[in-house]
């Protein structure tokens, strides 16, 4: 009997019945399927994608081991899409690597064909049946985003942001993350959470420098000043030294825009936008500088609604160097519509009443707003303590302290020791 | 203009014997509206100060050449009286003959001032060689003292400031120190070195000895020059509040009493807050004998205090082209009177819920336009919490709704914290895996 013919039946006949004998007679036969890799596609028609879940996945990425061309990814494409709704979540746990790397090559495929979008559903389909729970962070994320990205499915991509993620297999899957979940947060102008999933980036422990790390710091500066309209060089004292001392270098052009920016001066921002375009362009962040160009106006807007109670689009219009108070008018509706600022426009005399911010904190959406974020708290610091408990209880953290503290003493375990300040 | 000076010479002079000085102090008060009268106002000061006072003012009344002229031919005078002749030829190319053929370059003069200046420090060296040789610590001292006062009066003012320094080694007594103290800080206030002004001050008044009234106020008017010159206008105001009328006109080679009074007065005015310009300054019975030298600074002290504003800012106005002319305080106006008027709009609008900016404007001589600037600029700064209704040109006060603050603050905090747990939590993790990965290599 043919070998494969032989492995296809043992297959089928333990999925059913023993996962673990079967993920070692898949292991052990993985020379023989690179060797036999041309006659594969013909043996997947025997089995069924739910039920031999494992053995499908084995000759499958095996079958796609190969440098791929536009036509075969055509023909694979469709057939990984359906193994990946179809297959069994337990299965696929057995070997995640195996299940990533067919992934991984799934997105390259979908990529070479310039249809990211067919990969976006698969792919967060893929990313549940692999994750454990909603807190792990799988290698998939980040492959899951950037399609999002390239298909500008921000949407969908948000659905996976929106969970708190703690558990991290590697860390370049969490800068990558990060970074992308940044931008599709930027896209979708929640700039907030943006400006945390950077920040993680930046201040995320790292010995090295590397690339993600100092695009997202980059990013990070304009979506500071876009949101808060201020930017503070210094970092946290829990980043990484590495990041502390180099980033900045790194980042010059955006430092000084942030100088600049901290004026207050549009004229003084604008020409250097203008004669930095270049470098901002070259790094893909030139509609973001824009953005920034145009908050300042609003942040002017803004400082004025603190000091005025009425004041006319005319003098609007001078004191934030607007070209006239159409253009005033404008800005401030905006505004209004956005909820950064509570005014009304009063056309006949070209007055705007600026208001209080009408929130009175009665409303019983507001307790219900308030107490969610009490529960969501309490059991974030539950976690804490839990987290805090299990590090002192570690034994490689344990034997680590001891090491460094020759003397034994029952009080060196009381305290965490200053270098793991995190 | 003369009879003025006339009936307020005396007045003062009564009123000024209260303070229990006696020295000869006829003088006219310096600040008046009108224009620098530069004779009275050359009276006030002797010494070295008095010429360089009256060359700042030739230097910086650019618009006003007879005041120019006046200056400078009061400057050549008295500095004929002394001996430095580098500042002669100075003088003498700033007033590029414009004052006739007597006041030229009197070469003869100089020269044999030179001369003689050769042949005394000729002198002085073999003078204190010789005590160097025979080790009398009271003659080396006295030796140095003398190059001290010689280089001084040549007008070499670091040379000068090095030998004052070095007697420092031969005081025996607290008298000698503060003797030191006193050379060093005139020679660094002309120098406009005023870090070494305070370290000597504090120098002098660290002497075991207790001081004496008159030295006392001197090193009080010292030290309140040099916060004047570094801009800490509060601890100026205290100092020269401080300052003993014993005074008098014995530091006149410095500062003139009337000048404790405008230095003082100005910086309590832009400093202080409502108490302590009542306490400090208003009830100082001690201060009071100065500003009775400078009535206009009393005035407008009290005006400001009594909310008169107006009237106030008209007598700062009034001052103000004189002020601009002191050597001391030139710098150090526009900043005193910008904080000057910010305290005031600030104590005219706090007690009101809402104010007419007409009104207001009125009060305080000025546009609407103008004000409604102003008051923008101290809202930014957060120092009047109100907002302008532009509309119908009136200020209301803005009361913050503690409450609502509350809320923010709360739900602010509570996001801060959530976050900054999630990515503790998230560093920790990493960290952790970070460290396994390492011990389980090392396995």
């Amino acid at each position: 009997m043919d070998p494969l013919e032989q492995l296809v039946a043992q297959i089928v006949g333990l999925s059913d019945t023993d996962i673990p004998r079967l993920l070692g007679i898949l292991k052990a036969s993985d020379d023989l399927l690179r060797a036999d890799w041309t006659r594969l596609s013909s043996v997947l028609s025997q089995l069924d994608p739910f039920k031999h879940s494992l053995g499908f996945l084995y000759i499958l990425e095996a079958s796609t081991a190969g440098p791929t061309t536009k036509e075969q990814a055509e023909t694979v494409v469709p057939i990984i899409t359906s193994f990946i709704d179809a297959c069994a979540a337990e299965q696929i746990r057995s070997i995640p690597d195996k299940f990533i790397s067919l992934c991984k090559r799934f997105k390259d495929q979908v990529v070479l064909l310039e249809t990211p979008i067919r990969g976006v559903a698969p792919m967060l389909a893929a990313l549940k049946k692999l994750q454990t729970s909603t807190e792990h962070l799988t290698p998939l994320h980040p492959e899951f985003l950037m399609l999002c990205l390239l298909a500008k499915c921000y949407k969908t991509g948000l659905s996976i942001l929106e969970d708190d993620i703690f558990e991290v297999d590697q860390p370049k899957d969490l800068f990558l993350y990060c970074y992308y979940g940044g931008m599709i947060c930027i896209g979708q102008k929640h700039f907030q959470k943006a400006l945390e999933l950077l920040h993680i980036v930046v201040t995320a422990p790292m010995s090295t420098m590397n690339a993600i790390a100092v695009e997202a710091y980059k990013k990070y500066i304009l979506v500071s000043l876009i949101r808060h309209g201020q930017f503070s060089t210094s970092l946290p004292k829990y980043a990484s030294s590495t990041a502390q001392r180099n980033l900045k270098s790194f980042c010059q052009p955006y430092i000084e825009l942030a100088n600049t920016y901290g004026t207050g001066k549009i004229e003084g921002l604008e020409t250097y936008v203008q004669s930095n375009a270049e470098t901002f362009e070259s790094d893909n962040n030139f509609g973001l500088v824009k953005q920034v160009v145009s908050s300042n106006y609003k942040r002017n807007i803004q400082r004025l609604t603190q000091t005025y109670l009425t004041l006319s689009l005319q003098d609007i219009a001078n004191t934030v160097k607007l070209n006239g108070p159409k253009e005033a008018e404008m800005h401030v509706l905006q505004m209004i519509q956005d909820g950064e600022i509570y005014a009304t426009i009063n056309q006949k005399d070209g007055m705007v009443r600026f208001l209080e911010d009408p929130e009175q904190y009665k409303t019983c959406e507001m307790i219900e707003h308030i107490d969610s974020s009490i529960q969501r708290i309490m059991a974030l610091s539950k976690k804490l303590t839990v987290m805090d408990e299990r590090i002192s209880c570690d034994q490689a953290y344990l034997s680590k302290v001891g090491r460094e503290r020759p003397r034994y003493d029952m009080d060196d375990f009381d305290t965490v020791p200053t270098k793991f300040t995190i | 203009m003369e009879g003025d000076d006339e009936t307020s010479g005396p007045m003062i002079d009564e009123i000024y014997a209260n303070g229990g000085d006696d020295g000869n102090r006829n003088r006219r008060p310096i600040s008046s509206g009108d224009q620098l009268d530069i004779e009275a106002y050359a009276s006030l000061y002797t010494g070295r100060t008095k010429i360089a006072r009256l060359l700042f003012i030739a230097d910086h009344c650019e618009k006003n050449s007879t005041m120019e002229l006046e200056a400078l031919r009061m400057a050549y005078d008295e500095i004929k009286k002394g001996e430095n002749t580098q500042l002669l030829r100075e003088v003498v190319q700033k007033i590029d003959g414009r004052l006739g053929p007597n006041y030229g370059m009197d070469a003869a003069w100089c020269s044999t001032v030179d001369r003689r200046a050769e042949q005394r420090k000729e002198k002085l060296e073999n003078e204190l060689n010789a005590y160097k040789t025979n080790l009398i610590k009271e003659s080396i001292r006295m030796g140095y003292n003398d190059f001290g006062d010689f280089y001084y009066a040549h007008g070499q003012l670091g040379d000068a400031f090095k030998n004052y320094v070095r007697t420092r080694d031969y005081c025996t007594t607290s008298k000698h120190i503060i003797h030191m103290c006193m050379s060093a800080i005139l020679v660094s206030i002309e120098m406009g070195q005023f870090t070494h002004v305070t370290s000597y001050v504090s120098k002098a008044e660290q002497t075991p000895e207790a001081l004496d009234q008159i030295t006392g106020a001197k090193l009080r008017c010292a030290a309140g020059l040099a916060n004047l010159e570094a801009k800490k206008y509060k601890l100026a105001a205290r100092k020269f509040l401080e300052t003993a009328p014993e005074l008098g006109s014995n530091y006149n080679d410095v500062i003139a009493p009337q000048d404790v009074a405008t230095y003082g007065g100005l910086c309590a005015l832009a400093t202080f807050d409502r108490a302590e310009l009542k306490n400090k300054v208003i009830d100082n019975h001690v201060f009071r004998n100065f500003l009775e030298l400078v009535p206009e600074v009393r005035e407008l002290i009290n005006d400001f205090y009594s909310s008169h504003y107006a009237s106030c800012l008209e007598y700062l106005g009034n001052l103000k082209t004189n002020l601009l002319l002191d050597i001391h305080l030139h710098d150090h106006v526009e900043t005193l009177y910008d904080q000057i008027r910010h305290k005031a709009l600030i104590q005219y609008t706090h007690p009101f819920v809402s104010v007419d900016l007409r009104m207001m404007a009125n009060a305080f001589k000025t546009t609407i336009a103008g004000l409604e600037k102003e008051l923008e600029a101290l809202i930014t700064d957060n120092q009047i919490q109100a907002r302008i209704d532009s509309h119908n040109k009136i200020l209301y006060a803005r009361h913050a709704d503690q409450r609502n603050a509350t809320f923010q603050r709360v739900l602010e905090s509570g996001r801060e914290f959530d976050r900054d747990v999630r990515s503790m939590l998230l560093r920790s993790n990493l960290i952790k895996h970070d460290y396994n990965l390492k011990t389980s290599r090392k396995l």
